[in-house]
């Protein structure tokens, strides 16, 4: 039995025995699959157990991992992030084989044998389901790191900084994965990303003005593509929502969009699911959007990650970084006017883990 | 004896080795019948839930063994891209070659190899059947699509 059948197993029994069914969980802690599954745990058990989880985490703590998971669940309830989590934890141990279970999640088995892996093929996938049922072109597509690395222009921290494109150098750069341009995809470079969150009261006791976390939304619901329940609507969707609920704040009030940019195509359906233009109208939005620090509603100002490399899980974290830095007024050289109200988003795996964050400069 | 015998006429493009098709007990009838050129996917005796690829519950309702069951074969692509360099350096040998996603007639989507056609030719929405083909790195047969013979 595998690691994923012993959590079914424990998942089930436990939810049974709260007198639950599986459409009542919408939160997911889980102890790390050591071996089984290297990377994206919570998104390959939420998919094997058709969960989508509104609140998924990984806690590493050894032994105390159970008694750890449970205050985590209790705080993530508390702070209206889900309202039933499960805590599951297992492990096969094969006396005839191996003690920890080999490399053998899903995607190993169900789609590596067709030639199918990496990042690049699924993004590929999104891009091509998006042109075939809404008309996007490359074209449009071509803007997002055009006009993203205008932007970089004003940051010199960027690894592209003073290597402007136009969209005729990305649709005549390399095809990586049709649809996608070479300068579509994310570079991936080293580099580390960090914040600090405290109280607010703490916070005022410290050289700069605080940034406010107003609101967050959170969604997991696939990791193979072939699960995705959708793949022109990202799980993002509802994590916005759910962030704009919380933080009472509506698309018109943003000032500024920081939003995670690995490939183009993400960009144009995130503004789609920002609400921000129509579903579908994400292609033709972007081709007459100003990105730029002066525009009324700014994406990526430091460049996004098509500029200043992916610095692996670390890029995302820039994209906070970016909206702090923003609405502290710190962002030296491409500060926009008194900005007061930031979307952050952060995507895992292929539009399958998501986060969004509303920040502001006041607490409400 | 097989990992000999590949060793024995290797040539550079096959010099990296595709990593082993890891099955568990659990999913080992797929591929058997897989090499018998049948695709099976699992129904829920509980609630009806159609699922691929295999697990141990039913992933609507969670009851427990779902039931095997033969898949018709017929689907359509529910989107796809042309490789022309692999994420895994192992198939470089085999490019350019279409994957997608086909979604089946009866309901499950999966990841496949859309072969004996043009790639130009293949477009989402676009119907095909099972067309399986053998692997002889993985000893396997795969269970790939191609267009629909149209009636």
């Amino acid at each position: 039995m595998t690691s994923l059948e012993m959590i079914a197993r424990a998942a089930r029994g436990a939810t049974f025995d709260a007198g639950l069914t599986p459409q009542d969980i919408d939160g997911l802690i889980i102890g790390p699959q050591v071996g089984e599954t290297p990377q994206h745990a919570p998104a390959a058990l939420a998919e094997y157990l058709g969960l989508q989880p509104r609140f998924a985490d990984i806690v590493d703590l050894g032994g105390a991992c159970g008694p750890g998971m449970v205050w985590r669940a209790a705080a993530a309830i508390a702070a209206g992030m889900a309202d039933t989590v499960l805590c599951v934890l297992g492990n096969a141990r094969d006396p005839e084989r191996l003690p920890r279970s080999p490399n053998r999640n899903p995607i190993r088995e169900f789609d590596v044998p067709y030639g199918a892996s990496g990042a690049n093929q699924a993004y590929a996938m999104v891009a091509q389901a998006h042109m075939a049922e809404f008309g996007t072109t490359p074209e449009q597509l071509a803007q997002v790191p055009v006009k993203q690395r205008q932007n970089a222009m004003l940051n010199p921290n960027a690894v592209f900084h003073g290597k402007e494109i136009t969209v005729d150098d990305v649709l005549s750069s390399p095809m990586v994965m049709s649809p996608l341009h070479l300068l579509e995809v994310v570079m991936p470079c080293g580099g580390g990303a960090a914040v600090v969150v405290t109280s607010s009261d703490r916070a005022h006791d410290t050289p700069h003005d605080p940034v406010y976390l107003l609101g967050a939304g959170e969604m997991v619901t696939h990791r193979a593509l072939s699960q995705a329940p959708r793949l022109t609507t990202s799980p993002l969707a509802p994590a916005i929502e759910q962030a704009y609920r919380m933080a009472a704040v509506r698309t018109d009030e943003l000032d500024l969009l920081s939003i995670y940019d690995c490939y183009s195509i993400v960009v144009a359906e995130t503004v789609e699911d920002a609400g921000v233009c129509a579903k579908g109208e994400g292609g033709p939005w972007i081709e007459q959007a100003d990105f730029s620090i002066t525009s009324d509603l700014p994406i990526n100002p430091h460049g996004g990650q098509l500029s200043t490399g992916q610095s692996d899980l670390a890029g995302g974290m820039g994209h906070v970084v970016e909206a702090v830095l923003q609405l502290r007024g710190d962002a030296i050289g491409r500060q926009i006017d008194d900005p007061e109200l930031a979307l952050v988003t952060g995507n895992g795996a292929t539009l399958s883990e998501e986060v969004a964050l509303i920040l502001g400069n006041s607490p409400s | 004896m097989t990992d000999t015998q590949s060793s024995s006429t290797i040539t550079k493009s096959e010099s990296i080795q595709r990593p082993r098709l890891v099955t568990t007990p659990l999913t080992e009838p797929f591929w058997d019948r897989a090499n018998e050129g049948e695709l099976l996917i699992q129904h829920c005796s509980n609630c009806g839930h159609r699922q691929h690829y295999p697990r141990n519950i039913c992933t609507s309702c969670w009851a427990d063994e779902p039931m095997w069951m033969s898949a018709s074969g017929n689907g359509v692509v529910w989107t796809f891209t042309l490789v022309e360099k692999p994420g895994h350096p192992a198939w470089a040998d085999e490019v350019p070659y279409v994957i997608a996603l086909v979604e089946l007639e009866e309901g499950p989507r999966m990841m496949t190899r859309i072969v004996d056609c043009p790639p130009e030719t293949v477009a989402v929405g676009m119907p095909v059947s099972l067309a399986p083909m053998w692997d002889n790195q993985l000893n396997q047969m795969l269970l790939s699509f191609a267009p629909a013979v149209s009636e």
